[in-house]
């Protein structure tokens, strides 16, 4: 009697902790690490019910809430890879210490992904000529290029190409426009 | 294709007439140069028939408005003409040159036009009125469509006679346009007309360059995702795709030479390297730390100006292409690009950055001397000559700040806007005298 009573409230536990992840999952949804995240989930959860009793919910608990901060950690990193952009002087290919602090920071992600492969696009901005601009866009894709293979990641996972001043992120024509436009940014392929 | 002249031009005159017609040739070139004062009254419809009038009328704006192009003339406003040829006459027996000669024409040209079983026939004379002769007479026929070439023909004699050089009027202008959303390259006539979209690929075109004899055009293009040079010919359907690792740009012909000169960075940095039109590299050109781009030929093919970020700012510089001897050009400012190398002498038009503004300057190449051509009027850049070295075709953003394509003289004097089109229009590139249209 009481043995069955403990396992009735060992099945409801579980149930309500399936909820929640049910819950936190749905949450995390418009990522697309959630899809799999989902399909984890349920893989475990399946797992989970061929479990002895002697295994609480609650490691279960803390376990797949740590897959979930892990992979919620992996999204922010792959997007602050592709979003953050590394920022040139005008008529410069020269890494400044804030470029090299955030090539630092790339280099590890992809000694973490080692399958990841980069197109570095180098940009400038409006000002000056097309042609000029173009050679320019093309030594500062190869500046950050370079830095890389320096930090130890393999040339053959690094392109390079220049937009020159063809693809601003800004189309305003001021110092702070200017200042975004010159810049070299990252594309996984 | 390029279209087959299908009119037949005959000498009106008998030859000794031109033969003894000695003229102080207008210098085309000169900055301050006498305006030739002209007098183009309407064209007499020889019969009278509707579409006669019509031509008429058309042919003879057409035959003013191309004179004034060229900057060297001063049309005389036919407000204050005294005698009307379009109904008294175009003959020498028809005018009185005093009538002329009074309201401060030097210069008149008549024309007489006939329209039957669709044919036009066209006869063009050009009097000097002070000396009282005809110095240039012309029949030209053909289709009606064939009309505006007649007057350019014409035009091109004018100009023989009075200046010594036949003019621009075979030549094209090449441009990047954003009117249809993406970098296109387009090319019209000399004054504008007939704007032709050549590359249609909705990626990034850019930087066309002619070739001398007019046939081929170069150019850069993001057809196939990089920055890649293309080589095509506009008469027939071939051409070539020079493609190899980083950026492929910036081409430049040597003139009289199926050979180009492109910035290429397959090696690393950014240098010129010669190339044959079928894209094959020569030889590499530059061999400096930092960017060499934009090479520009003198007219013989035995120099060549480029940009040069050598000297720590972007600076022209002219290399001896027997030795491979650069010396440096500009010292004023600092970012001096787009060198264009002016066709008939040793001066080089660029673009020079000044209190945080682009404008066209032009340097002598063997005093250094600078001239600026713009001032106060937006940004100026990518100058190109006319292949008489006589107008100067750039990108201006004196309009609201849009960039369009303006014409000036070589003196900077007056600038007109080439063309309406949507969108922005940048890079002009003027053709030889003779270009192949599409």
């Amino acid at each position: 009697m009481e043995k069955k009573r403990l396992f009735v409230m060992f099945v409801m536990l579980f149930a309500i902790c399936g909820l929640l992840f049910t819950v936190s999952c749905a949450k995390q949804s418009v990522q697309s690490e959630a899809v799999e995240l989902e399909t984890d989930s349920s893989a475990a959860s399946a797992e989970v019910s061929q479990m002895t009793a002697e295994e609480t919910a609650e490691e279960m608990a803390e376990e797949m809430a740590e897959a979930e901060a892990i992979a919620a950690e992996e999204a922010a990193a792959r997007d602050a890879f592709v979003n953050e952009h590394i920022h040139f002087d005008f008529d410069k290919s020269t890494l400044t210490p804030a470029a090299r602090e955030i090539l630092r920071a790339k280099a590890m992600w992809l000694r973490n992904n080692v399958d990841a492969s980069v197109v570095i696009e180098g940009h400038c901005d409006e000002r000056g000529t097309t042609e000029y601009n173009l050679a320019l866009g093309d030594r500062r894709a190869k500046a950050a290029k370079d830095f890389l293979v320096d930090m130890g990641i393999s040339a053959s996972r690094l392109s390079t190409i220049s937009y020159g001043e063809e693809r601003p992120l800004d189309p305003g024509s001021n110092e702070a426009a200017w200042a975004k436009n010159r810049r070299a940014q990252f594309v996984l392929r | 294709m390029v279209k087959r002249s299908l009119f037949v031009a005959v000498l009106l005159v008998c030859l000794p007439v031109t033969l003894f017609a000695q003229y102080d040739y207008v210098r085309i070139t000169n900055p301050f140069l006498h305006k030739i004062p002209i007098a183009v009254p309407l064209f007499k419809p020889l019969s009278g028939s509707e579409p006669e009038v019509m031509a008429a009328q058309g042919g003879a704006d057409l035959l003013a408005d191309t004179l004034a192009f060229t900057r060297c003339f001063n049309l005389i406003n036919r407000a204050v003409f005294l005698e009307r040829p379009d109904r008294t006459g175009v003959t020498l027996a028809d005018i009185d040159c005093k009538n002329w000669r009074d309201i401060g024409a030097e210069f008149l040209v008549t024309g007489g036009v006939t329209v039957a079983g669709g044919i036009v026939e066209m006869e063009l004379r050009l009097f000097d009125v002070f000396k009282e002769r005809m110095i240039l007479g012309k029949k030209y026929k053909g289709k009606p469509e064939d009309q505006r070439k007649m007057i350019h023909r014409f035009c091109a004699e004018v100009m023989e006679q009075l200046t010594g050089t036949p003019g621009i009027f075979e030549s094209r202008i090449a441009f990047v346009s954003t009117g249809d959303g993406s970098k296109e390259i387009y090319a019209c006539e000399f004054d504008g007309y007939d704007p032709q979209r050549i590359t249609r690929n909705s990626s990034i075109n850019l930087s066309p360059a002619w070739s001398s004899d007019g046939r081929w055009l170069a150019y850069t293009s993001y057809r196939k995702g990089g920055p890649d040079l293309y080589i095509t010919n506009l008469t027939e359907n071939r051409g070539t795709v020079f493609s190899k690792e980083g950026i492929n740009i910036a081409p430049s012909w040597v003139p009289g030479q199926f050979m180009l000169a492109a910035t290429l960075s397959f090696e690393g940095d950014q240098e010129i390297y010669l190339l044959t039109g079928s894209g094959t590299v020569v030889r590499r050109l530059t061999r400096s730390w930092g960017i060499d781009v934009s090479p520009s030929f003198s007219p013989d093919g035995k120099r060549m100006a480029f940009v040069s970020g050598r000297a720590g700012s972007p600076q022209i510089f002219v290399m001896d292409m027997a030795s491979g001897r650069t010396e440096r050009l500009t010292f004023e400012g600092g970012y001096n690009t787009n060198p264009s190398w002016n066709p008939v002498n040793d001066t080089i038009a660029y673009c020079a950055k000044t209190g945080g503004v682009f404008n066209i300057h032009v340097i002598d190449v063997k005093t250094g001397t600078t001239v600026a051509l713009t001032a106060d009027q937006g940004d100026n850049e990518s100058p190109s000559w006319s292949p008489d070295g006589s107008l100067i075709a750039f990108s201006s953003t004196r309009e609201a700040g849009v960039s369009r394509i303006y014409v000036m003289t070589a003196a900077g004097t007056d600038p007109r806007r080439l063309l309406i089109l949507p969108g922005e229009q940048t890079g002009p590139k003027w053709s030889p005298a003779v270009a192949a249209g599409r």
